[in-house]
């Protein structure tokens, strides 16, 4: 269950995995998949056939060993005996966010808890979202109310509200989350909702057109996100804000990440037989105002450096709260 | 009941910003709570019961609400450097500026207050008694009216404190309480942690309580915080006193007033906590909610026994760890009562005491029944928890019943988060893993970037964990107008670093059986 909702359910290091579960399947940190452990099934990859049977009653977290090698495989420790391996991981929303089928474009980690803090999410709220997409978003929003708040989420696209329904429901996440099907920037949100909602978040192609809407389910100094990835939604979604909220805020959110390893760097004697001064020499005139003369020749040690590959943009997150009426 | 309080109450904490962000400040609604707005004592009596949100004006008798909320708290006029929008004509050529463009003299403005002019007035009457306002550009315009109105027509919006809005507060007027700590590396935090109803999360909080009273806010008044420490004596976490965490709206925590005073010029802060309760009180009660137990490390460690930690990470060091001369991290002693007046400079002080606020002594508390139980709506079946011990000394968390620390033992905590900037991680680290679950996630801040690659090699090295990665957070605030859409001209460029990742089973031989 990815988010528990009694005291029961929550993973723990007794909890054993059991038919039914979801468990991440974890190869690699870029290779995860999500898995519904069903008896008699069997889990193939390049790491080998994996028995669902041999995972039931061992712990999350655990390791577990492939029953025959798939071709050239061994995992990523080099040739096992059995075969490669791979660890079975408790689902989480982070998790879910990497390994969910993508049916349209979604929000990712950094945006999501951005987007989680900002619109002071706390058990018990209610939250509006649009539209549902691949439930991404949706899911993390869950973990935030739960186990007593509600996210009422919208799409306009039938299909996908379908399949983000089953998502959610194999993630045991009904009794939080309801999808409808709606066009909302056509209708706005439905009329039951109105100034019950703590905040309310946008993901439309002309958020616009719901943000009257979204400021008349808005209980007072609820919050408003919208999320557009170009310049010009932003624009205009501002321009529909100002009239009857305040506070409004844009950002963007990258994250970058970092590699580590560890390696001594080649000193320029190491290739070059001819050089005459010896390594410690040269240390020594860099270090001339110090006694350590004994300085540790050891050159090898833990480097880290950025990752050369990084999302360069996902959108826009634009902030607003409704404005209090004084009275 | 709601989830979240829409008016302010009796008893509560609050969040004043005066003049639009130039002045942020904390207080708890008590009776004899004031603020002081310009040379004004006003109470904050008003406050009670508005909603928050509201702003408010300073007449006469003191504080009133204004008609309308904020018309333009958003960003019309962030960046100085900003010109005129492409589409004026109006350009600022002709202005000469000789300090004789205004008519008013301030004798003529000392009168009109004397008369009982309201200060929007005065400000209306100054605009037409300025003889460039008319050249001015429509921009510079803006900007002269919000200055006037900031000195002549003071205006104090009411704030909901949450977790945004403290740690915003404080990481904008005092930064190095906490570490530094920006809101998107909190909230990164919260997230890789996977903090949600239910949880039982572990944290090591050395930013003065922030990640403690965030996490708690998330839980909703399930699951449990365990506040962990090193040594015998718990760092401060009293930021938790800024949320209103206490599931009993009703009841009056300690009375208190938390001042931090506005940024000088563009660099120098002052920053000023006035407890004068903790003072008078001596030993009262501080009402930790329920669900916040404090525990140090070494009781957890030693509860520990199926020891499972073939790591190569190094030995643990129990014993305080040294704050390095580079990072003056304010007041991480154990806790004392405060005297009254503390000025707690920042790490640049040099300053002089613009502004200091001047709390009434608060009536003395409290009634010793702080409801214990007060969450008990929230609290569920299976969660068995039979303790309701009040904390004993002040600010001093309760420790978490044997019951509770034996369930922690067998079934380890769901989470992790680490904020210990100034500390070694990695040997907390070696400490800390063993005590989660398997398949528990973690996160651990640090404002370098050293300690955490180490960190992070090590555990490669001893198998404890996956999905290791090191991510530090940009984020870039934009300014949007017709035509003058554009990044704000400043910018914080650091927002830490974040070490995230799984603990797993250790070893092959994992067997279902325990
Ligand atoms: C980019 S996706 C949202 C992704 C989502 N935030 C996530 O994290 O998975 C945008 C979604 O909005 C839906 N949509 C577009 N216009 C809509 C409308 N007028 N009413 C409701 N949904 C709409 C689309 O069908 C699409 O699924």
């Amino acid at each position: 269950m990815m988010v528990p909702l009694d005291p029961s359910s929550k993973p723990t290091s007794q909890r054993r995995i059991a038919e039914g579960d979801t468990v991440v399947v974890y190869e690699r940190h870029d290779a995860m998949r999500a898995v519904a452990v069903l008896p008699g099934a069997v889990l193939q990859n390049r790491f080998g056939v994996f028995r669902h049977d041999d995972w039931i009653g061992r712990p999350f977290g655990c390791k577990v060993h492939s029953a025959a090698s798939a071709g050239g495989g061994g995992a990523r420790g080099g040739k096992g005996k059995g075969g490669g391996f791979v660890h079975l991981l408790a689902p989480t929303p982070e998790l879910w966010t990497l390994v969910l089928s993508h049916r349209t474009q979604i929000l990712y980690l950094a945006d999501i808890s951005l987007v989680v803090s900002y619109l002071e999410l706390v058990p018990g709220c209610l939250v509006l979202e649009s539209g549902t997409g691949s439930g991404s978003l949706t899911t993390s929003l869950a973990r935030a109310v739960a186990p007593h708040g509600r996210v009422c989420t919208f799409d306009f696209h039938d299909q996908r509200a379908a399949s983000a329904r089953e998502d959610f429901e194999r993630n045991g996440l009904t009794s939080i989350i309801t999808v409808a099907v709606r066009d909302i920037q056509g209708q706005g949100f439905p009329e039951e909702h109105t100034g019950a909602a703590d905040a309310v978040f946008l993901d439309l192609p002309q958020p616009w057109l719901a943000i009257p809407s979204a400021g008349t389910m808005l209980k007072q100094d609820g919050v408003l996100c919208s999320f557009s990835p170009c310049i010009e939604q932003v624009q205009r979604a501002c321009e529909a804000m100002r009239s009857c909220f305040t506070d409004i805020r844009t950002f963007e959110i990258l994250l970058r990440t970092y590699e580590v390893r560890e390696g001594g760097l080649k000193g320029a004697t190491t290739n070059e037989e001819s050089n005459a001064v010896p390594l410690a020499q040269k240390k020594r005139k860099l270090l001339a105002a110090a006694e350590t003369l004994d300085v540790k020749q050891n050159s090898s040690s833990v480097m880290v450096r950025p990752c050369s590959t990084a999302r360069g943009h996902t959108g826009y997150l634009t902030f607003a709260r409704l404005r209090v009426h004084g009275n | 009941m709601a989830a979240i309080p829409r008016e302010a109450w009796e008893g509560c904490s609050v969040l004043l910003d005066i003049n639009d962000g130039d002045r942020l400040a904390f207080f708890r609604l008590t009776p004899a709570a004031t603020v002081k707005v310009g040379n004004r004592t006003c109470s904050l009596q008003p406050l009670v019961g508005r909603p928050f949100g509201s702003l408010f004006s300073v007449g006469p008798s003191g504080l009133v609400p204004c008609a309308d909320a904020p018309s333009s708290r958003d960003d019309t006029t962030q960046d100085a450097a900003d010109g005129p929008s492409q589409d004026e004509t109006r350009d600022n050529r002709s202005l000469v500026d000789n300090n004789t463009a205004q008519n008013l003299s301030s004798d003529d403005i000392e009168a009109m207050k004397r008369d009982g002019v309201s200060g929007d007035e005065i400000v209306e009457a100054l605009i037409a008694n300025s003889s460039t306002f008319g050249k001015k550009t429509l921009f510079s315009q803006e900007k002269y009216k919000l200055k006037k109105q900031k000195k002549y027509a003071p205006k104090v919006l009411l704030r909901r404190p949450s977790t945004r809005s403290i740690c915003e507060t404080y990481f904008k007027k005092s930064p190095a309480r906490t570490g530094f700590m920006r809101v998107d590396a909190l909230s990164l935090l919260l997230s890789m942690a996977n903090v949600g109803p239910y949880s039982d999360v572990l944290v090591v909080d050395m930013v003065g309580g922030l990640v403690v009273g965030a996490v708690a806010e998330r839980l909703g008044g399930t699951g449990y915080v365990c506040s962990t420490y090193l040594g015998s004596a718990a760092s401060s976490i009293d930021i938790i006193r800024m949320y209103n965490l206490s599931s009993d709206m009703t009841t009056r925590g300690p009375c208190e007033a938390f001042e931090v005073i506005t940024k000088v010029g563009n660099t120098h802060y002052v920053v000023e906590v006035v407890l004068k309760s903790w003072a008078i009180a001596g030993n009262i009660l501080i009402s930790l909610p329920f669900r916040i137990v404090q525990a140090p490390l070494s009781d957890l460690c030693s509860l520990q026994n199926s020891v499972d930690v073939s790591s190569g990470l190094n030995d643990s060091i129990q014993g305080e760890a040294q704050e390095p001369t580079a990072v003056p991290v304010e007041n991480t002693q154990p806790s004392v009562p405060q005297p009254t007046d503390t000025a707690v400079p920042d790490e640049k002080t040099q300053s002089p005491k613009e502004q200091s606020i001047d709390i009434d002594i608060p009536e003395p508390l409290l009634d010793e029944h702080i409801n214990q139980d007060g969450n008990s709506s929230l609290d569920s079946k299976g969660d068995e928890d039979g303790s309701s011990i009040g904390p004993k000394s002040l600010k001093a968390g309760k420790a978490p019943s044997p019951e509770r620390m034996k369930y922690w033992s067998e079934h380890g905590f769901s989470s992790l988060i680490v904020a210990a900037p100034g500390h070694d991680v990695e040997s907390f680290v070696a400490d800390l893993l063993p005590l989660l679950s398997y398949s528990a996630p973690f996160a651990i801040y640090h404002q370098y970037l050293q300690p955490l690659a180490t960190c992070m090699h090590s555990l490669q090295v001893s198998k404890m964990a996956l999905g290791l990665q090191i991510s530090e957070p940009w984020l870039r605030e934009y300014q949007v107008l017709p035509s003058r859409t554009h990044p704000h001209m400043q910018m914080n460029a650091f927002g830490g670093y974040i070490l995230s990742g799984i603990r797993i089973h250790n070893g092959d031989a994992c067997n279902g059986s325990k």
